[in-house]
């Protein structure tokens, strides 16, 4: 489904991704950890198509189709899903507003047919139960006076209702409680098909308990230095990253 | 990253004025420039009774000792008052009984706008709107008369209420924006051709909306339109006034009055959305919209509502204001003010409090885009006598792009010490941040400042009367179109 193929990417002239190699088919899930600083939100980004960040070198096939060719919503349209970081808020634009609107542009470009106002309220209900996430959340404005963990809450309820091929998580775990952990892993799980991928993005072995990942990538330095299945994760929680630095010092 | 935020920006304020066509009619028009004669002739060619002539010929001497204001963080150039045809009206225009009367071009033109003249069309399962059609300053078209005159509501063109309804006319007009007022109400005052009259008798509930259609299109005429709005006791109204111009290098003067009174526990609710022809990239052409709208609230507990949503214009000049005359009246505005390429806004409101325990509120929302200037300019004015006024304001502005500019200009002057006055403002810009997440869900750029921006002033559109909300969102759009949606 993802090919990536020897990708460099740099911000204002420094270079942060060194040649990235990765495939990912579908049905699987891929963790990538690495130390701060070594290029995992940067890959997220590039993926997603923000423009702050120049490729340099290499390809991104997706689906067959060139993702590198195409502009950040139509990456999105063809089923390429973000979750951020650190979502922003979007004061005065209604969630419901905000998500008719994506999921209709989403149908457009796959030639469906746009949701009626009642299919599209269905569809939010049935999500909404599916991950486990209230009411008083979808009625507001996109993000806005969110907690942290609700605002990771909502990217996955975002996720549920486009129903992405690739979902990419960058540090979806970052300032969760353990209850809200399991609420977000919960959903990522439910929304698991044999048909699509998912990356998770984290420095934690904790979250990948939950999601449980076939292949973890380590990321160093703007490469991919170690690629292995999930145990690799608990030699990392255990040793820590430093045998790795070490390993493949430039 | 600058350079190719300024080339989305570029791309999303790039659009078209929709309305920039324009209807060719038979007009009859006066040879161009503005001296007594002229100001004759008018009175003359409407058949207006002693009365009218003499409120005309009054205003226009007045208007001769007067001079061009120019304290408005506007830039103007000079308007040569004598390079303008004062009277322009469409040759066929009958009685009108039935639109087959219509001028089948004028029909066409007012279709195209999707304004409905057509008493049949019913908008969005509502009950009907009554819409009284304007082209160049002439009354085309009022619907749905009968009907409103068995509830004793008067709803027509000015020049048939001075036919019609003199002393009412005598009785209202020139009490709320007398022509000495300012240099464009003394010019109107001599010069006004048509607009719309509004009488709502006590206790009457005007079972549907009221509209105005204003469409510009004879070349080098000025409009002057009055319109008059009386709500007697007890009495509602919802009025809303609509306006599009044809795409011109020229540009057109605009300096139209708007009158309302209130009687005792009467509400009047003003609606505007303005689409004059903005101007092209470049700022060439465009109308110059100079009006000066005012409201006496003069019974106690009325209440004024004054709603604008201003896309169009080169140069828009306006404060509808209130004065709150009546103890309990309530003034309110709220404004959506946006301009793009070129264009020029200096807008607000003025809430004069005379009455006691007076409330207003103001809230406004500039949206600034390509190389526009946006500015508010309020008063807030509490006199001596006025015990226990409120008033909360609020005026916002957005930016998009770095190169428009976004002023305020708030003015309080309170003599009585037992006032409340609360005045907030924020100016921000829409993020890139924000932009690309909505981008990240598909969404394409122009959609997401379309967004963006009909969330920041949905406080505004919200106020507006239901069918009229959707076009002004829509509007809003299109204005915005090329400016990053």
């Amino acid at each position: 489904m993802l090919v990536i193929k020897d990708l460099h990417a740099k911000i204002d002239d420094k270079e942060i991704l060194r040649g990235i190699n990765l495939e990912i088919k579908p049905g699987e899930v891929h963790a990538i950890m690495g130390p701060n600083g070594s290029g995992k939100s940067t890959l997220s980004s590039v993926l997603a198509g923000n423009e702050k960040f120049e490729v340099s070198e290499g390809s991104v096939t997706f689906n067959d189709k060139d993702l590198l060719d195409l502009a950040p919503e139509d990456r999105a349209r063809e089923g390429l899903f973000l979750s951020f970081q650190y979502p922003v808020e979007i004061p005065g634009v209604s969630m419901v507003n905000f998500m008719r609107t994506a999921i209709n542009e989403h149908r457009k470009y796959n030639e469906l047919t746009p949701y009626t106002a009642s299919e599209f309220l269905k569809l939010m209900r049935e999500k909404k139960k599916l991950v486990e996430i209230d009411s008083n959340l979808t009625n507001r404005s996109v993000n806005e006076g969110f907690s942290g963990g609700e605002k990771k809450k909502n990217e996955i309820f975002q996720m549920a209702m486009l129903e992405p091929k690739l979902a990419i998580l960058d540090e979806t775990d970052s300032g969760l409680d353990i209850d809200a952990l399991r609420v977000v892993a919960n959903g990522v799980n439910k929304l698991k098909t044999p048909e699509n991928s998912t990356i998770v993005i984290t420095h934690y072995q904790r979250l990948l308990d939950h999601i449980v990942p076939d292949f973890v990538h380590v990321l160093y330095k703007g490469r991919i230095v170690k690629s292995a299945g999930k145990e690799l994760a608990l030699e990392l929680e255990e040793k820590g990253y430093d045998w790795i630095k070490k390993e493949f010092e430039d | 990253m600058a350079e190719d935020q300024d080339k989305i920006l570029e791309e999303v304020t790039g659009g078209e004025y929709k309305y920039g066509f324009y209807t060719d009619i038979e007009m009859e028009e006066f040879p161009k420039g503005l001296s007594e004669d002229t100001v004759r002739m008018i009175s003359a060619r409407k058949n207006e009774p002693e009365f009218m002539l003499e409120f005309r010929l009054k205003a226009f001497r007045h208007w001769l000792t007067m001079k061009q204001p120019d304290w408005a963080q506007l830039n103007i150039p000079e308007i040569d008052f004598q390079d303008i045809i004062y009277y322009a009206v469409p040759k066929k225009k009958p009685e009108l009984e039935s639109m087959d009367d219509v001028d089948p071009d004028l029909r066409a033109t007012f279709e195209k706008l999707g304004i409905p003249l057509d008493e049949q069309k019913v908008l969005a399962g509502v009950a009907g709107v009554a819409v009284d059609a304007v082209i160049d300053s002439v009354s085309v078209k009022t619907t749905y008369k009968e009907t409103l005159a068995e509830k004793g509501i008067i709803f027509c063109s000015i020049s048939e209420a001075v036919q019609e309804y003199p002393d009412l006319v005598k009785k209202y007009l020139g009490s709320v924006v007398p022509h000495g007022d300012n240099f464009f109400a003394a010019l109107n005052a001599a010069v006004f051709s048509d607009g719309s009259f509004v009488y709502i008798p006590k206790g009457v509930r005007c079972p549907m909306e009221l509209s105005t259609y204003f469409r510009i299109n004879a070349m080098n005429t000025g409009q002057f339109e009055r319109t008059l709005i009386v709500a007697e006791d007890d009495s509602y109204v919802s009025y809303l006034e609509g306006c599009t111009a044809p795409q011109r290098d020229e540009n057109q003067l605009h300096a139209a009055i708007v009158e309302i009174i209130t009687m005792e526990r009467a509400e009047v609710k003003y609606s505007t959305v303005q689409n004059w022809y903005p101007g092209d990239k470049d700022g060439i052409g465009g109308i110059y919209n100079f009006v000066t709208k005012r409201a006496i609230c003069k019974g106690d507990y009325s209440k004024v509502m004054w709603t604008q949503v201003e896309t169009g214009s080169a140069v828009t000049w306006k404060y509808p204001s209130c004065i709150l005359q009546g103890d309990h009246s309530v003034g309110e505005f709220y404004s959506v003010a946006v301009t793009n390429n070129h264009q020029q806004a200096d807008t607000g409101t003025k809430m004069i409090h005379l009455g006691k325990n007076t409330r207003s509120l103001i809230v406004s929302k500039g949206v600034s885009a390509g190389k526009s200037q946006n500015s508010y300019r309020g008063l807030v004015k509490v006199s001596k006598k006025a015990e226990n006024a409120r008033n909360f304001s609020q005026c916002d502005s957005l930016l998009l792009g770095d190169k428009c500019g976004a002023h305020t200009f708030p003015y309080l002057e309170i003599a009585n010490n037992s006032a409340k006055v609360e005045h907030e403002a924020t100016t921000s810009k829409i993020g890139e941040d924000q932009i690309f997440y909505c981008n990240q869900r598909g969404l394409s750029t122009e959609d997401a400042v379309g967004l963006i921006v009909n969330g920041y002033v949905k406080e505004v559109i919200n106020q507006l009367p239901m069918e009229f909300a959707v076009e002004a969102q829509k509007l809003l759009q299109i204005s915005l179109e090329g400016s990053v949606g």
